[in-house]
């Protein structure tokens, strides 16, 4: 018997087992996942859950429930990958040894990266929304808060879902003007980029809606350190932001078993070819997910459309085959603009994202980059499509790997790279 | 897209004036695009966009962390060189596209 260990079983990981158990010929490949968490998150449900829109029981299940029963599950920490011997270190002392590897670790938030966030104030004043209990001490707070300076921060890019923050301000506003204290709220959103919108298209199309929300914006602001003790946040330039509630998206880092495995970059990131899949530390250790270094989204449908072209990489590993260079980058979201609307954007490595009709070219029913009550309703039907079809690697209809260029508006592109 | 002159060489440039292909970069096209941001270029200056020049070339992503740990700077130091918006600043120099988000 030979061994594909899975690492991490997230989104990803997850989609990734019930794939290959039905690739892989059962009397040839023992598949095994190994994670050391119980409850399985629908991190997507972490953006509703501080505005009372989820329930924390909606976004929750057992991770057991999501394994096939082909594969063993082992709940351990992973100490780190021995590379050289193909084997996985177990925090209990075990190892695992493989033939090919999968690894799934995520990334995860480091508040302890930036001097003065991980203080005393951490969860009483300063939130992060990214994990189960930061989004739920967040949803405390703001159901008694009486208003004041909110500041809707980012730290560091990349950060997982890069657009959550901006649909954070803008459920924000939403909120606060349904229970009527809008007006006791002042709104900044600061951010290391310079704009909220980044991408010519988008900011043509969406530029108006910070000014329609009255949602301040400092840009280029890349954060030193907080002082806790004025309430203030502040840059490498000296540039200081008041806040009476900080809200803020803490540097993501991958697992600290990367680190420990001398396999990652600075913030933990796997080198990965980006087109592959393949890790640029050894031929059969592959990456995918929020993991890679690869310049896409980190983002659960980034890791959707990975895994299709990672199974089929993973059978053409196995038979000696060229691994096909194939995976785009395609990556689509939906963003939350409040009032029951939202935008959904479609794009890749190459292209950026741009206005026309989703997932049918013509037709629709989604509008791409333009802000409806339908695309809100996908954005809330896509917790049952997680559930049920994601994770479980079921296909979803109409919705292909690579990015479909038809149905939307490239000529609106401005080549920028 | 647009053609700009700079250092005598015309460019290829995106809306924002970042140049869209780094073959048609060299120092001359640098300083002339550096004293327009209002910088005047030293000898750290050009190591700065050496080594974001080759991070581009590697596809790495630039942050404002890479470059305080890349041994040429300290992040202090990029925002004495190229003050307010140093990245964005330093970026349009090296001929190397600004750091964008998804949208």
């Amino acid at each position: 018997m030979k061994n594909l260990v899975i690492l991490g079983a997230g989104t990803a990981g997850t989609m990734m087992a019930n794939l290959l158990t039905k690739k892989l010929p059962k009397n040839e490949w023992k598949i095994t996942i190994v994670d050391k968490e119980e409850t399985h998150y629908y991190q997507p449900g972490f953006l509703f859950l501080p505005f009372d829109i989820y329930k924390p029981k909606q976004v929750k299940k057992s991770i057991d429930k999501f394994i096939p029963s082909e594969a063993s599950l082992i709940k351990s920490k992973i100490d780190r990958i021995e590379k050289d011997a193909n084997l996985v270190h177990l925090e209990n002392g075990n190892a695992l040894p493989y033939d090919v590897l999968i690894v799934a670790t995520g990334t995860h938030i480091a508040p302890d990266e930036i001097e003065g966030m991980l203080g005393k104030e951490w969860q009483k004043s300063i939130f992060d929304f990214y994990s189960f209990e930061g989004a739920k001490n967040l949803r405390d707070k703001l159901r008694e808060w009486k208003g004041g300076k909110l500041v809707v921060h980012i730290c560091e890019m990349p950060i997982k879902c890069p657009v959550a923050p901006l649909e954070f301000a803008f459920l924000a506003d939403s909120f606060f003007i349904n229970k009527g204290m809008r007006d006791k709220v002042d709104i900044t959103f600061v951010t290391p980029m310079d704009g909220a919108f980044t991408k010519p298209v988008a900011a043509r199309e969406l530029g108006h809606l910070l000014t329609e929300k009255n949602i301040n914006i400092v840009s280029n602001f890349n954060i030193e350190r907080v002082d806790t003790e004025n309430n203030k946040i502040i840059d490498y330039g000296e540039k200081e932001v008041e806040y009476d509630l900080l809200v803020t998206v803490p540097t993501n880092m991958g697992d600290s078993m990367v680190e420990r495995s001398n396999m990652g970059d600075d913030l933990n990131f796997i080198p990965t070819d980006k087109a592959t899949l393949q890790s640029k530390i050894k031929d059969n250790i592959f990456v995918i997910g929020d993991a890679t270094n690869i310049p896409a989204s980190k983002a659960g449908s980034v890791a959707h459309f990975e895994a299709e072209i990672l199974t089929e990489n993973i059978q053409r590993f196995i038979n000696g085959q060229e691994l096909k260079a194939i995976f785009d980058g395609h990556s689509n979201c939906f963003i939350e603009t409040g009032h029951g609307k939202a935008l959904l954007i479609d794009f890749n490595y190459t292209h950026e994202p741009v206005t026309g009709t989703f997932p049918l070219p013509g037709v629709g029913p989604l509008k791409l980059l333009k802000e409806t009550h339908m695309n809100h309703l996908g954005k809330l039907a896509f917790r049952w499509i997680y559930w049920n079809m994601l994770i479980k690697g079921r296909h979803i209809p109409f919705v292909s790997a690579a990015m479909d260029t038809q149905g939307k508006n490239l000529e609106e592109e401005t080549i920028t790279a | 897209m647009t053609e700009r002159i700079y250092g005598g060489i015309c460019v290829m440039c995106n809306d924002q004036g970042y140049m869209t292909q780094l073959d048609q970069w060299n120092k001359e096209v640098g300083s002339a695009i550096a004293q327009e941001e209002g910088i005047e270029m030293g000898d750290k200056h050009w190591q700065v966009i050496d080594y974001l020049q080759e991070q581009c070339r590697n596809e790495v992503p630039l942050t404002i962390r890479k470059i305080g740990k890349s041994g040429v700077v300290t992040i202090k130091e990029f925002y004495t060189l190229f003050p307010n918006g140093p990245l964005k600043k330093a970026s349009r120099i090296a001929g190397i596209p600004k750091p964008v988000s998804c949208i």
